[in-house]
């Protein structure tokens, strides 16, 4: 049972008032015409499943209803941060890399999706919006 | 006189007992007597009773063992009706009250003589691990037999099979700090953080709160231990910030300082709640606790020692003796021999002699022993063999003598000659493990100290640990660690920190304990009498020896092929000691073997507890429409639409019988064809959209064109996710330029608000536009038939004309002097009218339309008609026509697919992807039986060869079947590969009864194909 | 009754001219599960405000208070999950998310009052929402008040967590609810009709030890 800090509620509230959404700062193609099956397939079905920090997207069903972004440590549960919808993580993967390394945390994507992508894909879903 | 032969080992003083009240209870079926105060295991043990169960696999008599949750033997079932029954008590954490009735778990036909008995003693030795399944596999049919006769001799403990009467429930805590423990560190804690104003929880599992201050030999201040401990209870209990949770089991360590305590409120009373004030509180309690910090002070369990026989009854820790003797004045024996590695254990002999019995021999691992209490033992004459074990107990059903020889423990060989002790019971200490258990929960993997020879816990951010909980097991270092461990969680907190004073102790000199798990013997080990690692999984050292010489490395692979520390044990006693063994035959180090992950619970939680009130009638949510009460007194039936309780159908009396479904739907379904019928669906879910931007949102998230939709006009709308498989469907009306509502399936409702809320909150912020649901506030009553009009007519001031009011128009105006909103949409195909108000005066509209009915003969309908109506129609239900895994076209319906709208909408771009354009897709089609008399099964696979060898090509399934009464045949809806291409073509739906139905594949509308019913 | 060809929104009197019987979502609930009298024991008193009006106001915080000062005499409460009340307790405003409020005023003013808003409120981005036949409002009094709360919801009921004036959505037993804390004694809960019944049996046996007892 999670311990969630909406940041909308600005409290901590408990998981039951929650639902998990997946990964988050998944970005809708802005033109979705314009992508080929692949960079489409790759962004409906495509996602990280990462050891260590991985961004998800969480709503308060319970609560203000609002939709927020988490960023837990999948191997300790622990939760780092919690941010409001287009704002950017201030925990990420690649900043615990450079730095204050964390013991068993795998380097992931910060957020965007890579597993199963191709670079052009990736390249047309980054860099969007927040 | 009497007293003293009825409880033959209880000592005329001392214990906490109550002396003055006398309590009576049995177990298997004799009567005894015990003291306010015993748990039933101390009581048993005064009334000289040895066998308290039989083995689980090797029906071996057993006796009593520990004094606490760590008892892995006296496994008792409870109960003296079939309602009280309880399994799997542990004796030992069991308060006694007047007339409590236990019997052995185990046992077959009896405890004392068991028949499986002879299994463990003639096959003993050919009983490896896994030994039934080897042995009862062939052949495989017959293991059910086997298994039959092998699980009333083995197994655990039963199931009530009556109601339970007592009731349970939960309570919803927080707190700054939870310490859990009351021994000499956590009342140190907590008293500490209380000081400090700090809210405390603080939670102990046993009877009285105190730990091993209740039954020490050490003074505190000055005075019994057990007097330090009553005074600092009263002060925490005289406290508004701290909750005292005695007879409250720390179950769970879950995510985030989530802690699950139960408390067992009434069990210690009797076997079903008393009544307080003429109601019976709750038996048990779960506490969901989330902490702020949570300090571990858990304590320690001592390890026994493992020897040949050592699972006799008779053979006991040796700190239970202590406890037996000091708390409950309870000597469960007459001569003693004491096998130690350590100091601290020579308490037992020192309390054994005290209570006057006999102490035979202390036999102690340690080549010169010279500790303060070792002196004390020496000093009141009793002998002491020194470098030596007891190798071995000797004896029946109980001890009745122990082979004593020196031993060299590092290379794991007896040195010297054996001699037999007489004794009756034999004690043994191999040291201390620290109680890990809920830090394991965390995650968290324990780390091996080689000073305390024992695992400690590692902690993750926000959990302490403090006194024998991380192996500080000195009574005064104990308690500063308390204070200590404490002012750390405080500031983490960022709270002030109130020192206590911590109380004199005096110190007390120890020597060194050495390592000592399993003893040598003169035999090897997989010849050498039985060694019991696990008492309570019937776990020997031979068998770990033999699951490493079978391969088995891993410590967890250890675990699960000899099933140590499985179950209810959860290796509270024997998991050392296995992982030394299996250490020592592997030639590893303990620490390089590690430990195996403990997991909740802790002990055994009853289900009661866990379900706590959400049981019967509270076990979920009844959903209710205002006209409930209604559909109850006019004899409804009601089906589950997800929490929701809607009318199925309402069987009428014909003739003094009562209506079958079949006769009800048959007779519904025609009164809304020929007459009028009524159907409450006020359980859609109903969302009011609001805000200049809410025309293009709707164009975005319906698959159709929504910008032109007129004020008082009402669109069919289909939502796709961005898959572009079907999601929901429903109407939407425009009620002003930019205000709408939305309709969505009964059971979509929750999830398409979200929906539309995620796909504005994250994706389109920049669309001014709002989402409340109304689903509650509106109740809906669909009014439908040929006299529709007529009858509605009746009662309101609007225009029914068919020209003023046209088929998808809403209007408002008054019904039944209500004002309402009313649509003209069908979901029956008939004329159809759906009626809102405000629900607070559905009933009386409702009520108003039955007075004004009987003339058209309005017939009240529930779900089941409406599925044969819609269904007759080819109108479809989102989440049962489709599943995730179809498109609009698949369903054919493209009308409602606008695919030149300029921005791409949810759903569009999958539609153009090779998958989805696949013409071999499941499609939805109509499926007309061979023969009218046949209603397909719903689910019934499709094949196009019923000739084909099995397995045959499944092409599909049907979705929807009824018994239609207009038409006097069944029909039903089926998706089937490539089914638009295949209209009039036969396919086939094998039966599991062998049969196998023919059908026709047709249109999906079986009824008036060019909806002229609905449109006049 | 309303002119919705003519403006954006569909603004709607739901009220009945005439007098009509109405119910509220614990109709049926006193009908089969009764209403526990208050006596002497009990340590719980339950009582229902029904028929209030309720409404949901969607849009930004600065122009909606400004409107509601204008129209009711008080403004929007400043912090996430507390309620700003009228000087006689008889009407509030309830913090629900940054973009809307809960207003619960005595049953009758809600109609008017959304005209006067949507007046005052001209062009700004807003939506206003009656719901007021979708929820019911219970009070609950007593000194088990909080034990009885601390059985059915996991959010924290303490006052030092809990204190006057606040008020969130949170989960309650199985269901969802609203619970406020309007005055020092007293904590009200507002229910969605149709789990009305549901939470009201809930509170009945969770409050059977405390003598819970229910005004008529």
């Amino acid at each position: 049972m999670f311990h969630i800090y909406c940041p909308y509620c600005e409290e901590l509230r408990e998981e039951e008032e929650f639902h998990p959404k997946g990964e988050a700062h998944i970005v809708r193609p802005k033109d979705p015409e314009a992508c080929t099956d692949e960079e489409w397939g790759d962004y409906l079905f495509f996602r990280d499943n990462p050891r260590g920090i991985h961004h998800e997207l969480w709503v308060h069903a319970v609560g203000c209803r609002k939709f927020f972004n988490v960023t837990r440590n999948t191997v300790t549960y622990e939760i780092l941060e919690t941010y409001k919808i287009g704002e950017r993580p201030t925990v990420t993967a690649e900043h615990l890399a450079g730095g204050d390394k964390q013991g068993n945390v795998q380097v992931a994507s910060g957020g965007q999706q890579t597993v199963g992508a191709s670079g052009a894909a990736v390249a047309s879903v980054k860099g969007e919006r927040a | 006189m009497s007293k003293s032969l009825k409880q033959p080992n209880r000592l005329k003083e001392g214990g906490r007992i109550d002396r003055s009240r006398k309590l009576s209870f049995t177990f298997n079926g004799q009567r005894y007597q015990g003291h306010a105060g015993d748990t039933l295991a101390s009581a048993l043990l005064a009334n000289g009773v040895d066998i308290v169960n039989r083995s689980f696999k090797y029906s071996r008599p057993r006796g009593i063992v520990a004094a606490g949750a760590e008892e892995p033997n006296a496994l008792i079932q409870l109960g003296s009706t079939e309602a009280a029954q309880v399994p799997n008590v542990r004796a030992t954490q069991q308060a006694l009250f007047d007339g409590l009735v236990a019997r052995s778990t185990n046992g077959w036909p009896n405890v004392q003589h068991d028949l499986m008995g002879w299994v463990g003693k003639v096959g003993g030795r050919f009983m490896p691990p896994g030994f039934y399944y080897k042995t009862f596999m062939a052949p495989a049919s017959m293991w059910m037999t086997y298994e039959k006769y092998i699980r009333k001799s083995a197994g655990l403990g039963r199931s009530p099979m009556e109601r339970d009467p007592d009731s349970y429930d939960h309570l919803n805590q927080h707190c700054d700090l939870l310490v859990i423990g009351a021994g000499p560190a956590g009342l140190a804690a907590a008293l500490t953080a209380a000081r400090s104003g700090a809210r405390v929880i603080l939670a102990d599992e046993q009877e009285e709160m105190g730990g091993s201050l209740l039954d020490s030999r050490e003074l505190v201040d000055n005075q019994p231990a057990a007097q330090w401990a009553e005074r600092v209870l009263k002060e925490l209990a005289g406290l508004d910030n701290v909750t005292l949770l005695a007879r409250t089991t720390a179950n769970g360590y879950h995510d985030h300082h989530f802690v699950t305590l139960h408390e067992r409120r009434t069990e210690h009373l009797g076997e079903t709640a008393p009544l307080v004030n003429g109601h019976r509180p709750s038996r048990s309690r779960m506490h969901r606790v989330r902490a702020g910090q949570v300090l571990l002070a858990t304590g320690a369990h001592e390890r026994p020692l493992v020897y040949g026989n050592n699972d006799l009854p008779g053979n006991l820790l040796a700190g239970a003796v202590s406890t037996y003797i000091r708390r409950y004045g309870v000597v469960p024996g007459h001569k003693l021999v004491l096998s130690t590695s350590n100091d601290y254990a020579y308490r037992a002999a020192l309390d054994w002699l005290d209570a006057g019995r006999e102490v035979v021999a202390i036999v102690d691992a340690r080549p010169a022993p010279n500790g303060e209490w070792v002196e004390q033992a020496r000093a009141r004459g009793i002998r002491i063999i020194e470098g030596a074990a007891v190798l071995e107990a000797k004896g029946a059903s109980r001890v009745n003598g122990a082979r004593v020889a020196t031993i060299d423990a590092g290379a794991f060989k007896v040195t010297g000659q054996a001699e037999t002790l007489d004794c009756d019971t034999i004690a043994s200490s191999g040291g201390y493990s620290p109680v890990i258990h809920l830090a394991s929960h965390t995650g968290a993997r324990p780390t091996w100290n080689e000073e305390i020879l024992g695992f400690v816990p590692s902690l993750v951010k926000g959990v302490h640990a403090a006194g024998s909980a991380r192996g500080i097991h000195d009574l005064a270092a104990g308690m500063a660690d308390g204070v200590a461990m404490a002012a750390q969680a405080l500031e983490a907190l960022n709270r002030p920190v109130q020192a206590i004073e911590l109380p004199q102790v005096e110190a007390r000199r120890e020597g060194a304990a050495c390592a000592l798990y399993q003893i040598p013997h003169e035999k090897p080990t997989l010849r050498a009498p039985k060694q019991f690692v696990d008492l309570q999984n019937d776990v020997t050292a031979a068998g770990i020896e033999l699951a490493t010489r079978e391969g088995f490395e891993s410590i967890e692979h250890v675990k699960r092929y000899t099933a140590m520390g499985f179950g209810t044990d959860q290796g509270k006693l024997g998991n050392i000691n296995g992982m030394a063994i299996a250490a020592r035959c592997l030639n590893r180090s303990i620490p390089e073997v590690g430990t195996t992950v403990f997991r909740p619970n802790y002990t055994p939680v009853t289900f009661g507890a866990i379900v706590g009130r959400h049981c019967r009638e509270l076990f979920d949510p009844e959903r209710y429409t205002a006209l409930h009460q209604w559909h109850v007194e006019n004899g409804a039936e009601f089906e589950d639409v997800g929490q929701w309780k809607r009318p199925w159908y309402f069987p009428q009396t014909v003739n003094g019988k009562k209506e079958s479904m079949h006769e009800a739907v048959a007779r519904e379904c025609l009164a809304v064809r020929e007459k009028v019928g009524i159907l409450d669906a006020s359980t859609l879910g109903k969302i009011d959209i609001q805000g200049p931007d809410a025309r293009e949102f709707l164009n975005r998230v319906y698959t159709n064109k929504w910008l032109k939709l007129e004020v008082g006009r009402v669109r069919y709308g289909l939502m796709c996710k961005d898959d572009g498989m079907l999601m929901d469907d429903g109407t939407t009306s425009c009620l002003g330029e930019n205000h709408f509502l939305m309709t969505t399936t009964t059971g979509g409702a929750a999830g398409v608000l979200e929906w539309l809320e995620l796909w504005h909150q994250t994706e389109w912020p920049e669309l001014d536009v709002t989402f409340t649901s109304v689903t509650d506030h509106w109740a809906t009553m669909t009014v439908t038939g040929p006299e529709a009009r007529k009858l509605l007519a009746e009662i309101t001031d609007i225009d029914l004309d068919r020209s003023a009011f046209k088929f998808m128009d809403w209007r408002e105006g008054n019904v039944a002097g209500v004002p309402a909103r009313v649509f003209r949409i069908s979901f029956t195909g008939e004329l159809a009218y759906e009626i809102n108000v405000q629900a607070n005066y559905a009933m009386h509209v409702w009520k108003t339309l039955f007075e004004h009915g009987d003339k058209y003969g309005l017939t009240p309908y529930g779900t089941e008609t409406m599925h044969v109506l819609r269904a007759e129609k080819g109108f479809i239900i989102a989440g049962q026509d489709s599943d995730g895994s179809v498109t609009p076209e698949d369903l054919g319906m493209q009308w409602a697919v606008g695919y030149d709208k300029p921005y791409s909408w949810i759903g569009k771009r999958a539609l153009s992807r090779s998958d989805t354009r696949r013409t071999d897709r499941k499609q939805l089609v109509g499926l007309k039986p061979k023969d009218p008399t046949v209603v397909l099964e719903e689910g019934a696979q499709i094949v196009f060869d019923p000739d084909h060898a099995i397995p045959m090509p499944m092409v599909g399934h049907v979705t929807s079947s009824y018994y239609s009464p207009t038409l006097g045949s069944g029909f039903a809806l089926a998706v089937v590969k490539g089914g638009h291409q295949r209209m009039g073509e036969t396919v086939y739906l094998p039966m599991a009864d062998g049969k196998t139905h023919a059908a026709e594949i047709v249109g999906t509308i079986f009824y008036d194909p060019k909806g002229e019913r609905q449109n006049v | 009754m309303s002119d919705s060809t003519a403006t954006r929104a569909n603004v709607y009197d739901v009220r009945p001219k005439t007098e009509v019987p109405a119910e509220s979502p614990l109709a049926w609930s006193y009908h089969t599960s009764g209403r526990p009298s208050v006596s002497q024991k009990s340590r719980v008193v339950l009582r229902e405000r029904a028929m209030a009006g309720h409404m949901i106001l969607r849009g930004g915080a600065i122009v909606l208070d400004e409107a509601v000062r204008g129209v009711l005499g008080f403004g929007l409460p400043a912090r996430p999950n507390t309620l700003s009340l009228s000087d006689d307790g008889a009407r509030s405003i309830q913090w629900l998310s940054p973009d809307e409020w809960l207003v619960i005023v005595p049953g009758g003013e809600e109609f008017t009052l959304e005209r006067q808003l949507r007046e005052a409120l001209g062009d700004a981005h807003y939506a206003i929402v009656n719901v007021s036949g979708g929820q019911t409002l219970l009070e609950l009094e007593g000194d088990k008040a909080r034990e009885l709360l601390m059985k059915s919801t996991p959010y924290d009921v303490h006052p030092d967590a809990f204190p006057v004036g606040k008020g969130v959505t949170t989960v309650f037993a199985k269901a969802n609810l609203i619970l406020r804390r309007p005055t020092e004694t007293r904590w009200e809960l507002v229910l969605r009709r149709s789990f009305a019944d549901y939470c009201y049996r809930w509170l009945l046996d969770a409050g059977a030890e405390y003598a819970i007892g229910v005004e008529k």
